[in-house]
């Protein structure tokens, strides 16, 4: 089933009653080429692109509930590629050329949106460093534009630009970056691998990794034993429980991001606006909701639902920044478990164990990598090799020291991120 | 959240500062090799469920406390001082 504008009109007149499920429900098989574990956006993507880039379509994606019920459907959905760090840019600069022909790519409205992003700052020190951040993206290849106090005047007037403690000096403007809408991206990126022939197995829990000789040979489930010769661990915030089935202890520790939505508004915030010296960035969804979030709750954790103290703590740096906030009226909050890294870069390496890949540590900045992350993970699982998107991912740079890649220059140790 | 501090008695969530896995109290010989000291600093159990960790009263009596607590419930089982934990006698 292809979606065109033609068909849209077509079953618009005909009662909208030629539409299907967009992937099927099939039963495990004994046996695949590979496994996902996880049918999060990164597992999906990882299947997508090892069918699509790598022509393995005897495989399977195993989700413990159901698609999209995880970070993916539960994240602020922006998307942008403002990094810092080689290691990181690339990634991220590849991820976002990504996201510019997915719905194409996948025949799927994801919905994304490139309303530009804008990152605050509020002292001669920040703007320093935010130039300097800008002109790594330019020469990145992506854009990058140093807005002075006028200019964010000019796209952004409600804001309060004479706060005592954080007058606004200017901003930088990433016109590409913007959001998407997330659960489309999980579904257009499960439909897209269940048209290529990949099993997508929901209501599957992962319970053991079966390993002989070194080599992984299989997984054990809530549906059976399930051979493969190539396993993924792609479980975010549960990355320590799987890695866990396979005798490992991995640099992770999981954590609670909070996020808010308002009741639906008239358009009144055209772009993402990140307020990062008060933990608060901010967008307006489709349905004019105001989707808004700050830092993690800052202990470790898995219920997915935050704590007081960040709550308020959100709210009044939303006051701060624009004042206007105080009007709207709060509709839900949530939270979703981050797989939090010691330097705030993920992980996307083999293990000590043959045929056994690991793909963690994102951190609270997952969504805008999963079509990259799906992309180099599928090619080191099909390959043998680290992409040249995804290269300095690797497990073993905490141990070394060698490759750390610390974007904020707090320091490589578990809770500075 | 409340924690109670075996000094102060029960106080909120936020005079408490939380720096991770009790393991941080059980600081390896300077010796120990390399994997020790990267077990140390980066791996974790990370349970989901039972767990016992490192904070301190930043803004009451300043001490290091270990917490054993649930990471799905956020029920707190007991606090006791950093010092006497077994993480710090290993």
């Amino acid at each position: 089933m292809r979606f065109s504008a033609l068909r849209v009109l077509k079953e618009g007149l005909t009662g909208n009653k030629g539409w299907g499920p967009h992937w099927r429900d099939p039963e495990p098989k004994p046996e695949y080429d590979a496994i996902i574990i996880g049918g999060g956006g990164h597992g999906l993507s990882t299947a997508y692109y090892l069918a699509k880039n790598h022509g393995m379509t005897n495989i399977a994606v195993l989700e413990k509930g159901y698609i999209g019920g995880g970070n993916v459907g539960r994240n602020t959905t922006i998307v942008r590629a403002n990094y810092f760090l080689p290691g990181n840019q690339e990634f991220y600069s590849h991820s976002l050329k990504l996201w510019e022909d997915l719905e194409i790519d996948l025949n799927y409205n994801v919905m994304h949106s490139q309303r530009g992003l804008i990152n605050l700052f509020h002292s001669d020190g920040q703007r320093d460093a935010f130039a300097r951040r800008g002109n790594a993206m330019i020469n990145q290849g992506d854009d990058a534009i140093l807005l002075d106090r006028e200019g964010v005047r000019e796209m952004l007037p409600y804001l309060d630009f004479d706060n005592i403690r954080f007058p606004i000096y200017g901003g930088l403007y990433h016109p590409r970056g913007g959001t998407a809408r997330h659960d489309a991206v999980a579904w257009g990126y499960a439909r897209g691998a269940d048209q290529r022939g990949v099993d997508l197995i929901q209501n599957c829990e992962v319970t053991g990794i079966d390993i002989e000789n070194g080599q992984v040979i299989g997984v054990q489930t809530t549906r059976g034993a399930i051979k493969a010769r190539k396993v993924g661990m792609v479980v975010a915030g549960r990355s320590s429980q799987v890695a866990a089935m396979a005798g490992m202890q991995i640099p992770i520790e999981s954590t609670v991001l909070q996020a808010f939505v308002t009741e639906g508004l008239k358009p009144v915030i055209d772009h993402v606006i990140s307020f990062g010296m008060g933990h608060f960035y901010i967008s307006q969804s489709d349905k004019g909701g105001l989707v808004f979030g700050g830092d993690v709750d800052f202990y470790a954790t898995y219920s997915q639902r935050g704590n007081l103290p960040m709550m308020e703590h959100v709210m009044e740096a939303g006051m701060t920044l624009m004042p206007m906030i105080g009007k709207a009226k709060v509709l839900r909050s949530w939270g979703g478990i981050m797989d939090m890294s010691p330097d705030g870069s993920p992980v996307i390496d083999k293990t000590h164990i043959d045929g056994l890949f690991l793909n963690c540590g994102w951190n609270y900045g997952g969504f805008k990598a999963v079509p990259a992350s799906g992309w180099s993970m599928a090619h080191l699982m099909a390959t043998g090799n680290h992409s040249e998107y995804a290269s300095k991912f690797l497990l073993d740079r905490f141990r070394s020291g060698y490759g750390l890649m610390d974007e904020e220059g707090t320091g490589s140790q578990h809770n500075l991120h | 959240m409340r924690i109670n501090c075996p000094i102060c008695g029960e106080r909120d969530r936020r005079e408490f500062y939380y720096v991770g896995a009790a393991q941080n109290v059980a600081r390896p010989a300077p010796d120990a090799g390399a994997d020790v000291w990267n077990d140390y600093l980066h791996n974790r159990e990370n349970p989901a469920g039972r767990t016992r960790d490192l904070w301190q009263h930043e803004s009451g009596c300043a001490a290091w406390l270990v917490v054993t607590r649930d990471t799905n419930t956020h029920e707190i089982f007991s606090v006791e001082l950093a010092s006497k934990s077994e993480e710090a006698t290993r």
